[in-house]
């Protein structure tokens, strides 16, 4: 599904990635832990394809296609999908609206007519209940105003209209109170199958015993460090990050 | 021979085609003086600093249209509000076309200033209401002296005028260039509502310049909303003297579209004679290649527990370029004013480039003023989080346009209106919006 081969990226002449190497198959659930600033976010960023950060070195294939060339849009049609940390507010662009335009703009893209009107609105029902979002919240803004948990809450709500590849959830668990994090859990895990993949930011273990990964990676200043399965997560909940920077040498 | 010179000199053979035994015409002739004495404004004048009319007062226009051209309604229809049954006055290079146009005097009184300024009838209303409240500087004085054509409307008490009201002007392209000076009075007396939309539309090419005047009095508890289209093509040049006075509780508002013509000029002044006004200033201005904009507006609050709010949002493109230059005065009486301004603008090209200054002048103490402007490009990380939906970067872009410009919309009370105006702006945009508000 995804395959990263030496990344080296940098932002502003800053080097952040600096030879990230990662494989994640269909069917597979990643979970990618480390300590604040060590570019999880702009890992997940630059697979995304936002322009700010260069990619100096190295490639992403996407199902054995090389993206490194691809507008964030087109990455998003092919099946790319980031759950923001920071979820941006468009004030004026109400959530339904934002969701036709996302799922007809890709939809244009596959060469397909616009999703006939009723359609849309079963999808939306099915989805918003699906993730226990009240159908009046659909028609505020786009995060205008959002609580932090709602925030999360609706970037898995788009997760779940545009049903992407390779999802990429960046702390989504931040933010969420126990109820939410176990729905929006519940959601991920429901859109989950044997065809597409999950990569979970996270600080935390929680998270990783409702969606449960296969893989867990440390990402330590711009580097994977280690890789385990889930009972990494649980040493690093323990034991926090010191070990590993001595075992790697930081 | 200058367009000045011309014009004053102009003004004996207009004597010839008009009751000169009148106090109008008393009034033209002070008028004429003013304009002699004054002029144009040029760059020197404080509040024409940014705006030069150099380049659209050398064509040598036609300030008198000779004959109606007859154009057939299916020719125009879109430049009307056409899915919903309004009053129309409409006018052909300056000539009013009755067969174009829907009037009425059932209940009010929708007609020509033509007749209004001739009349006995509407005699009280013009000797109380006829250039009350316009300014007496150079642009609206040359209005004032031509005076004698424009839309009239008067509202008696206690009428709500169950449908819009469009006021439209076309030019077909007679004139190599054509200069026009259309003159319109609003009247809408205590407790009636009303609703206008106006517009200039040249049908060709040649080089068209509107001078007009719209005096607007919205009596007690009157509610008045006015609305501009300004889609001129290139070659239209339009400066609009928009002024408004209202009296005790009522409500005017008008809302300002300009998205076409070379340069537009929009003064725009209030003037608060009663207590509980509420005055609403809103515009939106899309514009790019070498188009201007400049919107200058004052809200005088005079009396006490008046507010006025004021929001324009500015796009600009190519080497566009804009103004907004709003003035806010509240007078020591003037206790309790509520006065909101806001002024939001993006540059879309670095050539483009936008002079905003907003100018308070308060001498009451308990005042609640704010005023707030912007110039910026478009929000990076909100257009990356569209594109990472799968959202084109144009579409991105143009949706985030949108989005900016849409709470300018949300107070236009014509469902019809607001959706052509949506429509518009997606089209000067250049973005498909992917669905209906
Ligand atoms: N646009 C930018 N300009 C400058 N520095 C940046 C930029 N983006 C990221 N960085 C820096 O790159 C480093 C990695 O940031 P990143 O957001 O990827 O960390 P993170 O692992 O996601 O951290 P956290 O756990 O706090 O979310 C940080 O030092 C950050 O300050
Ligand atoms: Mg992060």
């Amino acid at each position: 599904m995804l395959k990263i081969n030496n990344l080296h990226a940098s932002v502003e002449d800053k080097s952040i990635l600096k030879g990230i190497n990662l494989e994640v198959k269909p069917g597979e659930v990643h979970a990618i832990m480390g300590p604040n600033g060590s570019g999880k976010s702009t890992l997940a960023s630059v697979i995304a394809g936002k322009e700010d950060y260069e990619v100096e070195d190295g490639d992403i294939f996407l199902e054995g296609e090389n993206i490194n060339e691809l507008a964030a849009e087109e990455r998003a049609h092919k099946g790319v999908f980031l759950s923001f940390q920071y979820p941006v507010e468009i004030p004026g662009v109400s959530v339904t609206n934002f969701m036709k335009t996302a799922i007809n703009e890709s939809r244009k893209a596959k060469g397909l007519e616009d999703m006939p009107a009723n359609e849309m609105l079963k999808l939306i029902r099915e989805k918003s209940e699906l993730l226990e979002i009240d159908r009046k919240f659909l028609s505020r803004s786009l995060n205008e105003g959002f609580s932090g948990g709602e925030k999360k809450r609706n970037e898995i709500f788009q997760m779940a209209m545009l049903e992407p590849k390779l999802a990429i959830l960046d702390e989504t668990d931040s933010g969420l109170d126990i109820d939410a994090l176990r729905i929006v859990a519940n959601g991920v895990n429901k859109l989950k199958n044997k065809d597409n993949a999950v990569v979970v930011i996270t600080h935390y273990q929680r998270l990783l015993d409702y969606i449960v990964p296969d893989y867990v990676h440390v990402l330590l200043n711009g580097r994977i460090v280690k890789s385990g399965t889930k009972e990494l997560a649980h040493e690093l909940e323990e034991k926090g990050y010191d070990w590993i920077k001595e075992e790697v040498g930081a | 021979m200058s367009l000045k010179e011309k014009l004053v000199s102009s003004f004996m053979a207009f004597e010839d085609h008009v009751d000169v035994d009148t106090k109008i015409h008393d009034i033209r002739t002070e008028a004429i003086k003013l304009f002699e004495d004054k002029g144009f404004p040029t760059k020197k004048d404080e509040a024409w600093k940014y705006t030069s009319l150099n380049s659209i007062l050398k064509h040598d226009y036609s300030v008198f249209p000779k004959q109606e051209n007859a154009i057939e309604y299916s020719d125009i229809k879109q430049y009307f509000i056409h899915d919903i049954d309004t009053y129309k006055i409409v006018f052909i290079d300056g000539k009013y076309s009755s067969h174009l146009s829907q009037t009425t005097h059932e209940g009010l009184d929708v007609c020509l200033m033509s007749a209004a300024l001739t009349k006995p009838k509407y005699q009280l209303v013009i000797e109380n209401y006829f250039n009350k409240v316009a300014e007496k500087d150079g642009l609206s004085s040359l209005n004032t002296a031509f005076s004698q054509e424009g839309a009239f409307i008067h509202v008696p008490k206690n009428k709500v005028v169950n449908k819009p009201i469009q006021i439209v002007h076309f030019s077909t392209g007679n004139e190599s260039a054509l200069m026009l000076q259309p003159r319109n009075l609003i009247v809408v007396d205590e407790n009636s509502h009303v609703q206008i939309i106006e517009r200039h539309q040249s049908l060709t090419d040649n080089p068209v310049l509107t001078n007009s005047v719209t005096e607007i009095f919205a009596n007690k508890r009157a509610i008045v909303d006015y609305y501009k289209i300004q889609n001129d093509n290139l070659n239209a040049s339009l400066i609009d003297n928009t002024f408004v006075e209202q009296k005790q509780e009522s409500f005017a508002s008008v809302h300002t579209f300009s998205f076409g013509g070379k340069l537009t000029r929009n003064n725009l002044n209030y003037y608060q004679n009663g207590e509980r006004i509420d005055s609403t200033l809103k515009g939106v201005t899309i514009i790019g290649e070498k188009q201007h904009v400049d919107h200058n507006t004052l809200v005088h609050h005079i009396e006490p527990n008046c507010e006025s709010h004021q929001d324009y949002k500015g796009i600009f493109d190519d080497n566009a370029t804009g103004v907004f230059n709003g003035k806010v005065v509240v007078e020591k009486e003037a206790q309790k004013t509520n006065a909101f301004q806001s002024n939001n603008n993006i540059l879309v090209s670095d050539k483009a480039t936008i002079n905003t200054k907003p100018q308070l002048e308060i001498f009451a103490d308990d005042v609640k003023c704010s005023h707030g402007c912007t110039i910026g490009q478009l929000d990076e990380s909100a257009l990356f989080y569209l594109k990472s939906r799968g959202i084109p970067e144009k579409e991105a872009r143009g949706l985030l346009m949108f989005a900016f410009s849409n709470n300018v919309l949300s107070s236009v009370k014509i469902p019809e209106l607001k959706q052509r105006i949506t429509k518009l702006i997606a089209l000067k945009l250049g973005v498909n919006i992917g669905f209906d508000l």
